[in-house]
């Protein structure tokens, strides 16, 4: 399929989607509160940042978001990275990781509260986790694959230190594997931090619950979709990152 | 002439019971072009990577003689595949083993140009490794050697995935390159044509553990290799010295 042709299919499926759903809610099956027409959203969205409201509320998500993201992204690959290296790092943490590794960021959420209170420091917590896990996992992997090959090679061209063999072959071999972590990790974290907003934290979560307390579903669908454009603008950027870094690749 | 690799009785062990080959001595004489060839499993890669101290010896002892330069690495490998650096350009990959040695941006940018006009590749300083031929990748691996200026090239089978042309011009342009730079080479391969084209000396390499049970000299002029009838004398003389070796090593079947 050409390019252009495909742009106009998936266009034309968006246009689809609105115009059905918009038709459904005018026609007056459902009370408006259930089923908010896609018409109201930009009214909507212009009253809320005319209140400050939507521009505090992902001011905070994304500092939760960002505080957590850096955390869980930094701590999971160099774990992950470390108990690719060292097997004795690797065996002393291989029964805590089955342990904790299986429980989802949300199970968090009480002790998150108990230690920081209903804070952003809880938020950000939360967060880390399932970013923290999924880096974990793909840096690990991403070292282990390495073409041993390659690092002969490294050795036989003078590079013998650990630390030599990390710059030169290690660290540029698993950067693929470790980069595409970081990008599911870029995802997961948007799924977590509504959640973990929805105790109090403030933020878009906060401000959804808020919303759907008062009926104001057109809020809570605004704010839904301004989850899926932050997710794409900072998934949009990170991708542009990635192909420079990698352009080495076919 | 100077003897610039010397092994005593080597033997090397992978689980430190079994030897791959034990009791193996040579020498290699200054600017000399050494072909080795050997039952399968008897060793051959093994034998260059403890001579490039990349793994261990078990027993006896390696002795590299080479004049200490810091500008110069005394060995260098071409591997059987090129094993490029795919996150680094054609010109990086040539520079890998000048990283740590002491050589100035300046003669770095000399060694990738000479070594890039040596291997007829002068053009492709900038690209991927991606975007080159399994040949033009192995010439790179050739370069990426020769750019460390070794006193002593250790080859493992750096044809043996090529096809047939591409194959045969290497082997001019190697020998060509080797005449030109006066290096040692240690060339392994299971290729016997190969081997009596280019060694001044062809070792075999068998017997169980291995060891080198034969030496050919070649002596005849490289101008009259290909395809003369003394050439394909000698290389029916040292398949018959291999077959013989396979019949006598039962684990070689």
């Amino acid at each position: 399929m050409k390019p252009g042709k495909r742009y106009l299919l998936s266009a034309a499926g968006l246009a689809g989607f609105l115009l059905l759903w918009e038709g459904i809610a005018q026609s007056g099956w459902f009370e408006a509160h259930l089923l908010p027409p896609p018409s109201t959203l930009p009214a909507t969205l212009l009253s809320e940042i005319r209140l400050g409201i939507w521009q505090d509320m992902v001011w905070a998500s994304l500092r939760h978001y960002s505080i957590g993201f850096v955390i869980g992204s930094v701590l999971g690959v160099t774990l992950g990275v470390s108990v690719a290296l060292f097997p004795k790092v690797e065996a002393s943490q291989a029964w805590l990781a089955r342990i904790f590794r299986p429980i989802p960021p949300l199970a968090w959420i009480p002790f998150a509260i108990i230690w920081f209170g209903i804070s952003e420091t809880a938020a950000a917590f939360i967060i880390s986790i399932g970013i923290f896990w999924i880096n974990y996992f793909t840096a690990m992997t991403a070292v282990l694959a390495v073409d041993k090959d390659l690092i002969e090679v490294a050795r036989a061209f003078g590079h013998r230190s650990m630390f030599a063999l990390l710059r030169k072959v290690i660290m540029p071999g698993a950067a693929p594997g470790i980069l595409s972590g970081i990008r599911t990790g870029l995802g997961q974290g948007w799924m977590t931090v509504v959640a973990a907003e929805l105790f109090g934290i403030p933020g878009i979560g906060q401000r959804m619950i808020e919303a759907s307390g008062l009926l104001a579903s057109e809020v809570v669908v605004l704010y839904m979709f301004s989850i899926a454009f932050l997710y794409g603008v900072s998934d949009y950027i990170f991708v542009r990152i990635q192909s420079k870094v990698l352009e080495w690749q076919r | 002439m100077a003897t610039v690799i010397q092994t005593e009785n080597l033997a090397v062990s992978f689980d430190g019971v079994t030897p791959v080959f034990e009791g193996l001595t040579l020498a290699i004489e200054k600017g000399e072009f050494v072909s080795l060839v050997g039952v399968s499993g008897a060793g051959k890669s093994t034998l260059l990577r403890v001579i490039a101290d990349l793994i261990p010896a078990f027993k006896g002892s390696v002795r590299v003689d080479t004049p200490n330069d810091p500008t110069r690495r005394a060995i260098a490998m071409v591997f059987q595949a090129a094993n490029l650096m795919p996150w680094r350009s054609v010109e990086d990959n040539i520079t890998l083993g000048l990283e740590g040695i002491d050589v100035s941006d300046r003669l770095k940018k000399e060694r990738v140009r000479w070594t890039l006009d040596l291997v007829g590749l002068g053009a492709y300083a900038d690209r991927w490794p991606y975007q080159l031929s399994g040949g033009q990748q192995q010439r790179i691996g050739i370069a990426r050697a020769l750019a460390v200026d070794p006193d002593i090239l250790l080859m493992d089978e750096p044809f043996g995935s090529l096809d047939a042309i591409t194959r045969n011009a290497l082997q001019d342009e190697l020998l060509q390159i080797w005449k030109e730079t006066g290096k040692s080479i240690l060339f392994v391969t299971h290729d016997i044509e190969e081997a009596v084209y280019l060694g001044d000396r062809v070792l075999l390499l068998g017997g169980e553990p291995a060891h080198i049970i034969n030496e050919y000299s070649i002596g005849i002029e490289r101008a009259e290799r290909r395809e003369s009838e003394a050439f394909l004398r000698k290389v029916e003389k040292v398949r018959g010295g291999l077959q013989h070796a396979i019949n006598a090593t039962p684990s070689a079947h």
